[in-house]
């Protein structure tokens, strides 16, 4: 297909915090130029940058792409921005894969960028016009219903309970303790923390739920010939795949999310993987409520359907299990930035097989990890597999 | 890196900062008004709804039925074949009990939303709406449901001509 190699060879980003004093471009830049600094690249050498962020409606502003590009760096550039909800923050760097595998680019700024804490008096405002405006909105709808719906789905098909999944609570909270840039990191939660804590639509509780949250994330893409010059250990992106399912939503099971399973099955092909749990030392899959991150790995296809939750109950997606499972701390932790929370997953994964991620990395040389994001009205699943 | 990097940037403000207004800030209302057409398919099942029924469409390749209507079939990607009139009785398929608005003011009596498979339907498929006439703690996945219509003379031909969806025990 004449696919070039695609490698990142840089990334950065802010604290992720409830309300930033710093503007979404102030934000973008600071992440940005962390990761230019990474990697000891001006932005002079910068071919083209690729923005990700969720809705104009966070910020008021129409054409956010637009406000937000200088500080992305990106006037007087080849410049997209892309938006694909939830799932953008691991779509942003998959477009800019796309950018340099093509070969019309060598090397690719890919910035997330997410300030939800402008919209008064709170960013769900921004998320009740997802529903469908004569059959569903009339209802009054909040985010929480259609979460809440598919965890009582998920729950109910798999005979699970509330503390089953609050054990990924406490894992990704505690994991989060060790990250520099958390928001939500306790070392000290326990499940009967997340189990007593206020019902929000039950079966969602506060503590099942991640924060909002202001916070941006860049990478750095380079082309095999610039990484192998630039790089000292490039992690290469070995795989992408992206997939959309309908958004008749109350039309497919809620149980099990097939866009992921699809997502994934293009990515691990890509990157010539039979066997995902053998082959896959990391994963960081989308973690916005707790049961998500079990929906998820059971969509990337690293446990059997139902079967999440017992590998979480028995340790193997501790930090130091036998597949660790958001080692950065995820959303439920480190914080919920919507595109900036899946390139942090991105950038986790890049810090982690280089050996670089501090406490928090996982012991055994990982050489593959897989990462995840998900949005839409539920249906929409981005997968980026990378490998040393 | 992280490793190695001692500050991070981005700086976190607290509630009190905001409402000491300690920070610079400005504020905008916007107010958005939009006037949307309910389409061929919609607009066929609103007026069903205004006459207290269910309508679904059928695909005679997939040999669907689903409810809510649409004139085409989007896994076949060809025009569906005939409307399905439904009975206005189903099943739970999942529900929640929602203690919450969506600007985080508390309810004390929960809201009950659900996605309820409508009965004739094929595969089961659902529509959200609510649940009512029912203790919270007893609603079940799997308790069947049928419509409570509002009197026609206050059906508009909306989804709010159903009050709620309330159980019944089948004969």
């Amino acid at each position: 297909m004449g696919i070039r190699k695609v490698a990142v060879v840089g990334a950065g980003m802010t604290r992720f915090v409830r309300r930033a004093q710093e503007t979404g471009k102030e934000l973008a830049f600071e992440a940005a130029r962390m990761a230019l600094d990474y990697c000891d690249l001006t932005l002079d050498q910068v071919d083209c940058v690729v923005h990700g962020t969720a809705p104009d409606s966070f910020d008021g502003v129409h054409m956010k792409g637009e406000y937000l590009a200088d500080g992305s760096g990106a006037w007087r550039k080849p410049y997209t921005r892309c938006y694909v909800g939830g799932g953008t923050g691991v779509f942003a760097p998959i477009h800019g894969w796309y950018h340099v595998a093509s070969g019309l680019f060598d090397i690719c700024l890919v910035v997330c960028e997410e300030k939800m804490s402008s919209c008064q008096p709170h960013p769900q405002g921004a998320f009740l016009t997802i529903f469908d405006h004569t059959t569903e909105r009339p209802l009054g709808p909040n985010l929480l219903w259609i979460f809440a719906l598919e965890m009582n789905r998920y729950m109910h098909t798999y005979g699970l309970s509330k503390r089953d999944i609050a054990l990924v609570s406490v894992k990704n909270k505690r994991n989060a303790a060790d990250h520099p840039c958390s928001l939500l990191g306790d070392p000290n939660i326990t499940v009967e923390d997340v189990l007593n804590s206020e019902v929000m639509a039950w079966p969602v509780q506060r503590l099942d739920v991640s924060p909002v949250t202001d916070g941006a994330v860049a990478l750095v893409l380079a082309a095999e010939h610039v990484a192998r010059r630039i790089s000292d250990k490039p992690v290469w992106i070995e795989g992408v795949g992206w997939n959309l399912d309908t958004t008749y939503w109350t039309n497919r099971d809620l149980c099990y999310p097939r866009y992921v399973e699809n997502a994934a099955r293009m990515a691990y092909e890509m990157a010539g993987i039979t066997e995902p749990r053998k082959q896959i030392h990391i994963a960081e899959p989308y973690d916005p409520f707790d049961y998500k991150e079990l929906h998820h790995l059971e969509g990337l296809l690293l446990f059997p359907r139902g079967k999440a939750p017992e590998a979480t109950a028995l340790g193997i997606t501790q930090r130091d299990g036998d597949l660790p499972v958001c080692p950065s701390g995820g959303l439920l932790g480190v914080g919920n930035p919507i595109a900036a929370a899946g390139a942090m997953k991105v950038a986790e994964l890049f810090w982690q097989l280089r050996g670089e991620a501090g406490k928090r990395q996982v012991p055994g040389q990982p050489r593959r990890g897989v990462a995840q994001a998900w949005g839409d009205l539920m249906q929409v699943g981005t997968v980026i597999v990378m490998g040393v | 890196m992280t490793a190695n990097i001692k500050e991070f940037p981005g700086t976190g403000l607290r509630e009190s900062d905001f409402k000491d207004k300690k920070v610079l800030f400005t504020e905008w209302s916007p107010n958005a008004r939009y006037a949307w057409d309910a389409g061929v398919a919609i607009g066929r099942y609103l007026s069903e709804l205004k006459e207290g029924r269910l309508i679904g469409v059928r695909c005679n390749r997939c040999r669907r039925t689903v409810i809510p209507p649409r004139i085409f079939c989007e896994w076949c990607f060809r025009p569906m074949d005939e409307w399905v009139p439904l009975p206005d009785t189903g099943t739970v398929n999942t529900f929640s009990l929602c203690y919450v608005t969506w600007d985080m003011r508390e309810l004390t009596e929960p809201e009950i939303s659900a996605v309820i498979d409508i009965d004739g339907t094929q595969p089961p498929v659902g529509i959200m709406h609510l649940l009512g006439e029912v203790d919270p703690q007893a609603v079940k996945i799997g308790m069947r449901v049928q419509a409570v219509w509002k009197p026609p003379e206050e059906r508009t031909g909306s989804i709010l001509d159903i009050n709620y969806f309330k159980p019944i025990s089948d004969i």
